[in-house]
């Protein structure tokens, strides 16, 4: 199948007064109709930038896009003009934003702010879209629909706001959606619910969903292929399955080994076992970096490494791997 | 009669609960109703000023400073003018200037606000000006404005307009930055809103509170300035009986006839109070975080 989202190489450079931070280095992925992919890695590794970059909402002031190109249903998004852009957002690639409880509108009624995008991108008449919405809210399972439209954020709850995120994000059928952090400001059962509710969705309309997150248990449960990035580049791009068996860059390795796990329990003494962590920080991003950004962190690092950066390649059947030392990890994990 | 109060009870509980919320309204907001209720009267007084005051332009110089009296509810001044008849109609100028003030700067100063707040290329530029404006002291501008044109209540309106609009613009640019910054507005244009619709439907409402509670401190001071303007002369022509024309005039003759300044003087606080009590009570009332319901 041909991919309707083809990111190539993409690069997004912000800026700053203390240099250029390269927040997106080369990141090249494809999404093809109806796939869940999620985008992994810490804070500032540059998951929700690639995100914002793909809708072109990087504030002009302060970054931009410097390279690279972004395919999407045959068309350049890069050379777009603003208006054929703002076409676009919302109606065939929409976005959920991690903070329900800001991302509503306070002065307007739930009603309004769902009908406002039908009447925008499908350009129905008010009353229609007013139906339209009531729709997209039992769509989202919301109780009592009729009487929530007329109702303000403020009346709602966060699990009820994202649900309304949701609905005005689904309301025009968009071809993908993009969710950063959808759930991080949720409780955990809540958590659940929406993540539920955004795969139904899918399987119901066909929306193919890029899911930002930092979690790697909604990863597992939810993506069927995942990219890992860090320091604004990928690292590993793999199927889900296959990333959490085999995990074939340090950092990923890094990453699951920091997950609390269940076997701990089958010590008789209950203890559990410390929790391993990645020792060091992230580079700085203003400075170039010549060989691999994970070097100084990585316990696999020979001196390839910080001389060229690794090449992205298929060491196993759609598993990719940015790393010049696959072997020994690969031996380390057996 | 136990009959009666049971229909009543079945018909009126709209009308006894529009009561009680009224009643709760005037005890959770006494300053804004005592304000609104003296603002009320002062209209009241000025649209019916023809039928309730005399002519407060005829001469009698054999009344000349007559202290208040039973037909001189306010007494007389120098030309033997009815003080009650001329601060009745003193009130006109003093409520024009402050509505067409506040309305003028407020319209004025939205348009600039938004387009600062939003467009941060014009910003800097813009706020600058604006900063110099500012420094512009009114009475100033209003005798430089005069002696360009003929004086009248528009230069007055003008006069006061252009310092006043610089405030406003301030609030109002200062609201919109920081609701530019919300993720709803961040998440409107991920949805492909457009730049005009933004600004109307997102970014304007919410500037509208705090810039209705600015307009009604402008429109206490524009009237203050005003009558600053016209006691010094450089406001509305003598002619027109206006508070501060008729303190001006009363000046002179202030130690044998204190009425003619006291009278006016103390409408004028009275009107300034009760526009600020407005002010004020809409202020607590508007900001979301004092609101309740009512």
């Amino acid at each position: 199948m041909s991919p309707l989202l083809e990111v190539r190489d993409l690069q997004t450079h912000f800026f700053t007064r203390d240099g250029v931070v390269r927040a997106v280095d080369g990141v090249s992925f494809h999404l093809s109709p109806g796939e869940t992919l999620g985008i992994v890695g810490e804070s500032g590794c540059g998951k929700s930038v690639t995100a914002l970059s793909i809708l072109r909402l990087i504030a002009p002031e302060t970054g931009r896009i410097v390279g690279g190109s972004i395919r999407f249903g045959g068309r350049e998004l890069t050379t777009l003009s603003n208006e054929e852009m703002r076409e676009l957002r919302g109606h065939k690639i929409a976005m959920i934003f991690q903070e329900p409880m800001t991302s509503l509108n306070p002065v307007l009624n739930i009603g309004t702010q769902i009908a406002e995008s039908v009447v925008r991108h499908l350009r129905l008449p008010w009353r229609a879209a007013r139906d339209r919405a009531r729709e997209m809210l039992e769509l989202v399972r919301i109780a009592d629909p009729k009487q929530r439209l007329a109702e303000y954020p403020h009346q709602l709850s966060g699990g009820m706001r994202q649900r309304v995120m949701i609905a005005i994000a689904l309301c025009c059928n968009p071809q993908v959606l993009i969710a950063d952090e959808p759930t991080t400001a949720l409780d955990v059962t809540i958590q659940a619910q929406i993540l539920d509710l955004m795969l139904d969705l899918k399987e119901k309309l066909g929306t193919a969903i890029i899911l930002i997150t930092h979690d790697l248990g909604i990863v597992a449960e939810t993506c069927e292929r995942v990219f890992v990035m860090y320091a604004g580049r990928m690292v590993e791009e793999a199927p889900a399955a296959s990333l959490f068996a085999q995990p074939r860059h340090p950092y990923t390795r890094g990453l699951l080994r920091a997950l609390p796990r269940d076997e701990a329990g089958s010590d008789p003494t209950g203890a559990r076992p410390r929790l391993t962590e990645i020792p060091g920080i992230v580079p700085a991003l203003t400075q170039p970096i010549p060989g691999c950004a994970f070097v100084p962190r990585c316990a696999f690092a020979v001196e390839r490494c910080r001389a060229s950066p690794p090449v992205l390649t298929e060491t196993a059947p759609a598993h990719l791997v940015s790393c010049w030392e696959t072997a020994r990890v690969a031996e380390a994990v057996a | 009669m136990a009959l009666t109060a049971s229909t009543a009870d079945d018909t009126l509980p709209p009308v006894g609960s529009l009561v009680a919320r009224i009643a709760t309204f005037v005890r959770r907001n006494p300053t804004i109703l005592i304000g609104a209720a003296l603002l009320v009267a002062l209209i009241a007084m000025t649209l019916a000023a023809p039928w309730l005051a005399g002519d407060p332009f005829r001469q009698a110089p054999i009344n000349r400073l007559r202290p208040p009296s039973e037909r001189f509810w306010f007494g007389t001044d120098q030309f033997g003018r009815d003080v009650f008849s001329r601060t009745v109609y003193g009130a006109r100028v003093s409520l024009i200037v402050g509505l067409a003030v506040s309305g003028l700067a407020s319209l004025i100063g939205l348009a600039i606000g938004l387009s600062c707040g939003y467009f941060k290329r014009i910003d800097g530029v813009i706020m600058r000006v604006m900063d110099g404006i500012m420094a512009i002291p009114s009475i100033l501008l209003a005798i430089a404005l005069i002696t360009l044109t003929r004086p009248g209540l528009g230069i007055v309106v003008a006069a006061i307009v252009i310092p006043e609009v610089p405030r406003i613009v301030r609030v109002v640019r200062s609201v919109v930055l920081s609701i530019r910054a919300q993720p709803y507005v961040e998440s409107a244009i991920a949805g492909g809103t457009r730049t005009g619709k933004l600004l109307a439907r997102h970014i304007l409402p919410n500037t509208l509170a705090p810039l209705i509670v600015q307009a009604t401190y402008v429109c206490a001071s524009a009237m203050l300035i005003e009558a600053g303007l016209s006691f010094l002369g450089a406001g509305v022509p003598p002619e027109i009986p206006s508070w501060g024309n008729i303190i001006a005039q009363g000046r002179t003759f202030f130690q044998i006839a204190p009425w003619t300044i006291f009278i006016p003087g103390a409408f004028l606080a009275v009107t300034v109070l009760a526009v600020n009590m407005v002010g004020d009570g809409l202020r607590d009332r508007l900001d979301p975080r004092l609101a309740r319901r009512m």
